[in-house]
């Protein structure tokens, strides 16, 4: 099997020119992995594994079907998560470690069912899909339990160090405090990354976000069950062309310098700030999971102590860093964001093309989210007001995607002042669908 | 001692007796860098004293940006001396200048000095600059000592010059126009050179980097400014549009109208020659010098009277004397002290 990892590229865009007295820089960091083979096996692991049974090819799934009682209403909900689940199972490839999980109040394996996870060939593959049938609903919702149990099989095969996750649920999570299930993800975050799906309108985004927030991974509404296989599918193939894993953004600022924040902002809006853990001295480690040939961006703001007019000062050293097994890091691109102090105003009143775009995708996102939650609670000014900013914003910035469905929420009337009224009666589905992809950004147009 | 005539760095072929490469002023006369950074011990940080500086240039505790080494350089040649500065106000020197001294097919020796000043709205003003006075030294070289007449060789080496910046505009490399957001030119320069050979002087410019003409004995002789800029406060008073006073306080005073470099509509190099007939200095300069003293009287009385025997002394005075005024931009000067013959 072919193998290789990606090389990666690190850009930076900013306006490094700061007014007297101005201590705050921003830039935009593109990270673009490319080159990584067919083969999808992370290069420490290349060769120590011969062909067969045993987990060679270096990736594990766990995939988490929520099998509470409310599955089966309508029934055609549980029928099409065990078809997306086997949709999923066809597109492993043969030596990718693997397991089903049932969620209920508590955490059921399906299959293997051995405490440990399979590893994919034809014949295991077959067992796992006739081994769905037990897939029945029954029960509550705890996903802290699933992930904890996730967890466990993933530690089963130590080898796989590609691990990825699909938590599928219905329903919110009702039979455990949210305490518990903070808990949870506090133990598994790092050990594995989860796509979070959403099926039906009865369940929390705000809540399934934050878990995969924390899991690194995506989140998204399927409003009507029989878009669930294709959606499975695609999760799988992207999961199944990751090839390195574990990869941290490291952040060095100077010293009396303080991160204000570290985004991701694009292909979506996730904050990494509070994820940080110190790499020695002034550095930081912010986790961005797994790569396969992708580009991401991110938004990296820092305040350092002002200079002169004349100094230069380096204000962060951004670097994309892998852990290696015998416990050091691996440089793996580097870029340098600069503060230079000037006196001359053409320079220093400039703002970055990319740091103002992204700059409005984070507006964007924050907007909607808020003028959704306005909306729940009544206050329907706060909720126009909001949604009226996000589609001028969304408008400005040729996020059609998020126009398209902000236009499901409200009747626009002037999308370039970001005039707005709210529809009558708007379908839970668009307005979870709106909630939920409000963070996926555009970029910078050309 | 082996006498090196190429300069290892920037390989260009130098006199023998030449200590220091007249473009990019690496020594000729010490073994290049490698040992000195492989033995060096840590570097310490200027900012905030931390023996922790990163290879490339920042302060591992503060951040800071350690000098680089064109941020101050001082050359000396027997004929000519140069000083160039960072000044306080700017981050980096974006001005550039080369020395060379060279025979003519008589036998006779010819010194010449090129000063260029970035663009600081272009992209990669400092390397534009760079370019532009290795490029121009080496063609007044290679013209001089083949015999041509410097005139000729003045504007084979701007020719020169402007291409090798233009080519900057092409060489695919980042410029960081659409990193920093700034709408930014091509890489240019401005370029001012002085040729002193048999006893006449001939300057070339494009820009407002400027020339003057400073006698030895000042009552006697009027100092004098030898060039004209290409500049909007220039044109306007040449035009007869605006008092020079005022012209040179309007804040368009210094959007230049000639320069070296892809954007630059046309090439237009001027050039002038003349005979000096009493003993004095050519200076050549940026307008981070003349910005505090325009007018050549203003200029001359900074400029100390043995200036003709002490070059470089001249020519440092003349650089603190910009900076204790402000030394908003960066600054350079190359003095040439000119002896008519009897």
């Amino acid at each position: 099997m072919s193998v290789s990892r990606p090389n990666f590229a690190v850009d930076i865009f900013q306006n490094e020119y700061l007014a007297v007295g101005a201590r705050e820089v921003n830039a935009i960091v593109t990270v673009t992995a490319s080159g990584a083979g067919t083969g999808a096996v992370p290069a420490q692991r290349a060769g120590q594994h011969p062909a067969g049974h045993e987990p060679g090819d270096g990736s594990a799934v766990v995939i988490m079907i929520d099998c509470s009682g409310s599955m089966d209403y309508p029934a055609t909900k549980l029928q099409n998560a065990r078809k997306a689940t086997a949709a999923a199972i066809d597109t492993l490839r043969d030596g990718v470690a693997f397991a089903v999980v049932a969620g209920t109040h508590e955490a059921r394996e399906i299959y293997p069912a051995t405490g440990r996870l399979a590893v994919s060939s034809a014949d295991t593959r077959e067992q796992a899909k006739q081994a769905l049938r037990k897939l029945s609903a029954a029960g509550g919702t705890a996903i802290g339990t699933w992930l904890t149990l996730t967890d466990q099989l993933f530690r089963s095969r130590p080898e796989a160090v590609l691990r990825h996750a699909i938590l599928l649920t219905d329903g919110k999570n009702e039979h455990e405090t949210p305490a518990e299930l903070e808990q949870a993800l506090a133990r598994v975050s790092g050990r594995f990354t989860a796509d979070c799906r959403g099926v039906g309108t009865n369940w929390n985004v705000p809540e399934l976000k934050k878990i995969a927030g924390a899991l690194l991974g995506t989140a998204d509404i399927v409003a009507e069950p029989d878009g669930l296989a294709e959606d499975f599918r695609s999760m799988m193939t992207g999961a199944m062309n990751k090839s390195v894993a574990d990869v941290a953004l490291r952040v060095w600022t100077p010293a009396n310098a303080v991160v204000k924040y570290v985004k991701q902002v694009a292909p979506e809006v996730a904050d990494l700030t509070a994820r940080r853990t110190e790499a020695g001295p002034r550095a930081g480690d912010y986790p961005t999971g797994a790569w396969g040939d992708e580009s991401r961006d991110y938004h990296v703001c820092v305040e350092v102590p002002s200079a002169a007019v004349g100094n230069e000062m380096l204000a962060a050293r951004i670097s994309l860093v892998l852990p290696l097994p015998d416990g050091t890091t691996e440089v793996l691109s580097q870029g340098l964001v600069r503060a230079v102090w000037t006196d001359d105003l053409a320079s220093s009143t400039r703002i970055s093309p990319q740091v103002a775009h992204y700059t409005g995708q984070a507006e964007l996102a924050s907007s909607i989210q808020e003028g959704l939650e306005a909306h729940r609670a009544g206050d329907l000014d706060r909720a126009t007001a909001k949604l009226g900013a996000a589609v001028r914003i969304a408008h400005a910035t040729g996020n059609d995607g998020t126009f398209k469905l902000l236009q499901k929420v409200v009747d626009v009337l002037d999308p370039k002042e970001g005039t707005v009224r709210f529809r009558n009666n708007v379908s839970a589905a668009d307005s979870m669908t709106l909630e939920t992809r409000s963070t996926k950004t555009v970029r910078v147009k050309k | 001692m082996p006498q090196q005539t190429v300069c290892p760095k920037c390989v260009l072929s130098w006199d023998e007796e030449d200590a220091f490469c007249g473009v990019c002023g690496l020594s000729l006369q010490a073994p290049p860098g490698p040992g000195t950074a492989a033995t060096g011990s840590a570097v310490v940080c200027v900012h905030c004293g931390a023996a922790d500086v990163a290879p490339d240039g920042y302060c591992e505790a503060c951040g800071g940006s350690q000098p680089r080494p064109r941020d101050h350089q001082e050359r000396e040649l027997a004929g000519v001396a140069g000083v160039s500065d960072r000044g306080l106000r700017h981050h980096r020197n974006e001005d550039a200048f080369a020395l060379a001294r060279t025979t003519l097919p008589g036998g006779e020796a010819a010194v010449f000095a090129v000063v260029c000043d970035g663009v600081s709205s272009s992209a990669r003003p400092d390397e534009a600059s760079a370019t532009a006075v290795e490029a121009a030294a080496g063609s007044l070289r290679s013209s001089l000592t083949r015999g041509a007449e410097p005139g000729s060789a003045m504007r084979a080496a701007i020719g020169e010059a402007a291409r090798a910046v233009t080519a900057l505009a092409h060489d695919g490399r980042a410029d960081g126009r659409q990193a920093s957001g700034r709408s930014l030119g091509a890489p240019a320069c401005t370029y001012v050179g002085a040729v002193s050979a048999a006893g006449a002087v001939t300057i070339g410019w494009v820009g407002d980097t400027r020339a003057y003409w400073v006698p030895d004995d000042r009552a006697a002789a009027e100092p004098y400014r030898l060039t004209e800029d290409d500049s909007w406060a220039a044109r306007v008073v040449a035009a007869g549009l605006m008092p020079e006073a005022e012209a040179y306080a309007d804040p368009r005073a210094h959007a230049i109208t000639g320069w070296l470099g892809a954007d630059a509509e046309e090439l237009d190099p001027h050039t002038v020659s003349f005979t000096p007939h009493v003993p004095g200095v050519v200076l050549i300069c940026s307008d981070g010098l003349w910005n505090y003293a325009e007018a050549a009287t203003d200029l001359a009385e900074v400029v100390r009277t043995d200036a003709r025997t002490a070059p470089l002394a001249a020519a440092q005075e003349l650089v603190q004397f910009a900076i204790a005024a402000g030394g908003h931009d960066n600054i350079t000067v190359a003095v040439l002290p000119i002896t008519p013959t009897a």
